[in-house]
């Protein structure tokens, strides 16, 4: 068997590969297909800043219509991955998520009084972000009160119950909003879509994304100290309270940035850092890459398929249910035999 | 370099289990913790880490005060063994042992390719290179308990503190475990383990520390303090030692618990 540490470089070029092929693929398909040939040359064309030679139309649907929207699900996914593996770490539990803890029903609420009260994009992402911070403070305070003999089951029912008050308080803003304009827009963006990626909200979303990936990156050898018990942290010489905060701080604004842009999706935080563990073996410094290109190329090939298989486009959020949900139960299926 | 309990109260939250614990170890010697279930053994191993603060008195290293450590300073002086558990993520055995490297380098760092060859040399020590790549939901508990231990020796503390490294572990396992401690102290290392089982402290120990009722009950070299007196009234049970001969060797001494309750 060749050593996990050996599959590395290969899992990360083929999943990088397959990205750029994916990539490829959504840019030609759907109600106006292009040629990939053409779509390589308007990118190139775009990237070089030189003309692509193509008709104008064809660069408008590459360029204007599908190039936010591809853009918007790579990050997103990529965010949601990454996010997922450092909780994971984080709470010593592989079966935590932004959506387990609840932090993506926190930041959901957040951003959406900030629709409540039509507020401007900067204040609904820092509303969501405030909402997912308090939604994680909440799990790791009654996690830690609660206590009992399973902590990776109380953590996972405590983010459950959390996520549903949260979700409550997400009820309550859609009642009391404006049926005509508010409501249509919470009720979309809650299902988890890119249709309203536009060009200039990526800014708002990758910078967040950024600031808090750099920090988690930086961390990866102390991530997996951190991922064992406390006792074995400290006495390894980390100063657990200060890198948990790091972590979760950093963690949560990137939640933050992709629920902002995409809404709620949930599954992906949870099954891809699996996967990559799978593939790569447990150290952050290999998950989390893996993650992030896995993320990406899992979200790209869903959003594709959710706006060109069927009549009509299905919600990305809720597709990522239907795929994750059987997905996690091989998962789980898998790593309880091995480690049984 | 010594650790040193003085008049130490342990417990938690302000609470104390126990007191007046007087306790040294150094370089070269391997003392073993013996009490009864819910003694405090545990709580004072963690006390003597550094990991909770003492209720009252003092625990220093190089007569220093414990928390006047930084937690790596702490980590290049005590290491600790927790009892081999269930580990949430199944790293390697080498990415294991590697993060007992962690204290020695920056807080953005990677492990360096000093760090792996230290590990691997920390794994061949105790005769489990061969593991190195292995995950660690795939070995024996035996061979976990033996890469924890090695994860202390990668640390390079001179104080390696060990929670009954051999609970959880069959017979063999359990001489494994014991016959590796004798070599760490023989190479230098000063050890200090928990254990439930008196045989373990007539094996290897130099010394002895007897908790009960919330205090030490008797301490000192292991012969002297480990007799049929002191470990019935530990356990409450009847308990004598007798002296057997074992192959060509000298006479051993063994625990034989005689049945009923001490008086």
């Amino acid at each position: 068997m060749i050593v996990a540490r050996a599959r590395f470089p290969l899992w990360l070029a083929l999943a990088c590969g397959g990205l750029a092929l994916l990539v490829l693929w959504s840019f030609s398909v759907g109600k106006f297909p292009v040629a990939p040939g053409d779509v390589a040359r308007a990118l190139w064309a775009a990237i070089t800043g030189g003309p692509s030679g193509l008709a104008a139309n064809v660069d408008a649907v590459v360029l204007q219509v599908r190039a936010p929207r591809v853009a918007g699900a790579l990050a997103v996914g990529a965010a949601l991955a990454a996010a997922g593996a450092a909780y994971q770490s984080l709470f010593k539990n592989p079966l935590v998520s932004p959506d387990i803890l609840g932090v993506t029903a926190g930041c959901a609420l957040g951003a959406g009084i900030a629709v409540l009260y039509s507020l401007p994009v900067g204040a609904i992402q820092a509303l969501a972000f405030a909402g997912g911070l308090v939604a994680v403070g909440l799990v790791v305070v009654i996690g830690a009160w609660i206590g009992g003999r399973d902590p990776l089951l109380t953590l996972v029912l405590t983010g459950v119950v959390v996520g549903s008050l949260f979700g409550a308080g997400i009820a309550l803003v859609k009642y009391v909003a404006d049926p005509y304009n508010q409501l249509p827009a919470i009720t979309f963006w809650l299902l988890g879509s890119f249709t309203g990626a536009l060009p200039r909200d990526l800014p708002s979303t990758l910078i967040p994304i950024a600031i808090g990936l750099i920090p988690l990156a930086l961390l990866r050898w102390r991530i997996d100290v951190l991922s064992l018990s406390e006792d074995e942290a400290r006495s390894l010489g980390l100063s657990v309270g200060l890198l948990r905060f790091v972590v979760i701080v950093c963690a949560t604004l990137v939640t933050a940035a992709a629920v902002s842009l995409a809404g709620t999706i949930g599954w992906v935080g949870l099954i891809i850092p699996h996967a990559a563990r799978l593939l790569v073996g447990a150290p952050f410094a290999r998950v989390l890459p893996l993650s992030l290109v896995l993320g990406a190329a899992f979200m790209l090939a869903v959003d594709t398929l959710c706006r060109t298989a069927f009549a009509t486009e299905v919600p990305p959020g809720v597709a990522t249910a239907f795929i994750g949900t059987p997905v996690f139960i091989a998962l789980l299926a898998i790593s309880f035999r091995r480690s049984a | 370099m010594t650790l040193a309990a003085r008049g130490l109260g342990f417990g938690f939250h302000g609470r104390a289990i126990g007191s007046g614990v007087e306790l040294s170890l150094s370089p070269g010697e391997v003392v073993c913790l013996l009490g009864a279930n819910g003694s405090g053994k545990t709580t004072l191993l963690r006390t003597l880490l550094g990991l909770l603060p003492p209720i009252s008195g003092s625990v220093t290293l190089d007569q220093r005060p414990l928390h006047d450590w930084t937690a790596r300073e702490r980590a290049s002086g005590l290491a600790y063994v927790p009892q081999a558990a269930e580990s949430y993520f199944d790293f390697s055995l080498l990415e294991m042992v590697e993060m007992g490297r962690a204290a020695h380098r920056g807080v953005f760092a990677q492990p360096m390719a000093r760090d792996r060859e230290q590990s691997r040399a920390a794994l061949d020590r105790l005769g489990i290179s061969a593991l190195a790549d292995r995950p660690i939901h795939r070995v024996s508990g035996g061979e976990r308990q033996l890469a924890l231990i090695a994860r202390a020796l990668a640390t390079e503390a001179t104080h390696i503190l060990m929670d009954e490294p051999a609970a959880n572990l069959d017979f063999g396992n359990q001489a494994l475990i014991l016959e590796e401690i004798a070599r760490l102290r023989d190479a230098g290392s000063a050890v200090l383990f928990s254990t439930h089982h008196p045989d373990h402290a007539l094996r290897i120990a130099d010394r002895v520390v007897m908790i009960r009722g919330g205090g030490v009950m008797a301490a000192g070299a292991t012969d002297e303090v480990v007799n049929s007196e002191n470990l019935s009234a530990l356990y409450g049970r009847a308990i004598e030692v007798a002296l057997i001969p074992c192959g060509a060797g000298n006479p051993r001494r063994v625990c034989i618990p005689s049945s009923g309750r001490h008086p």
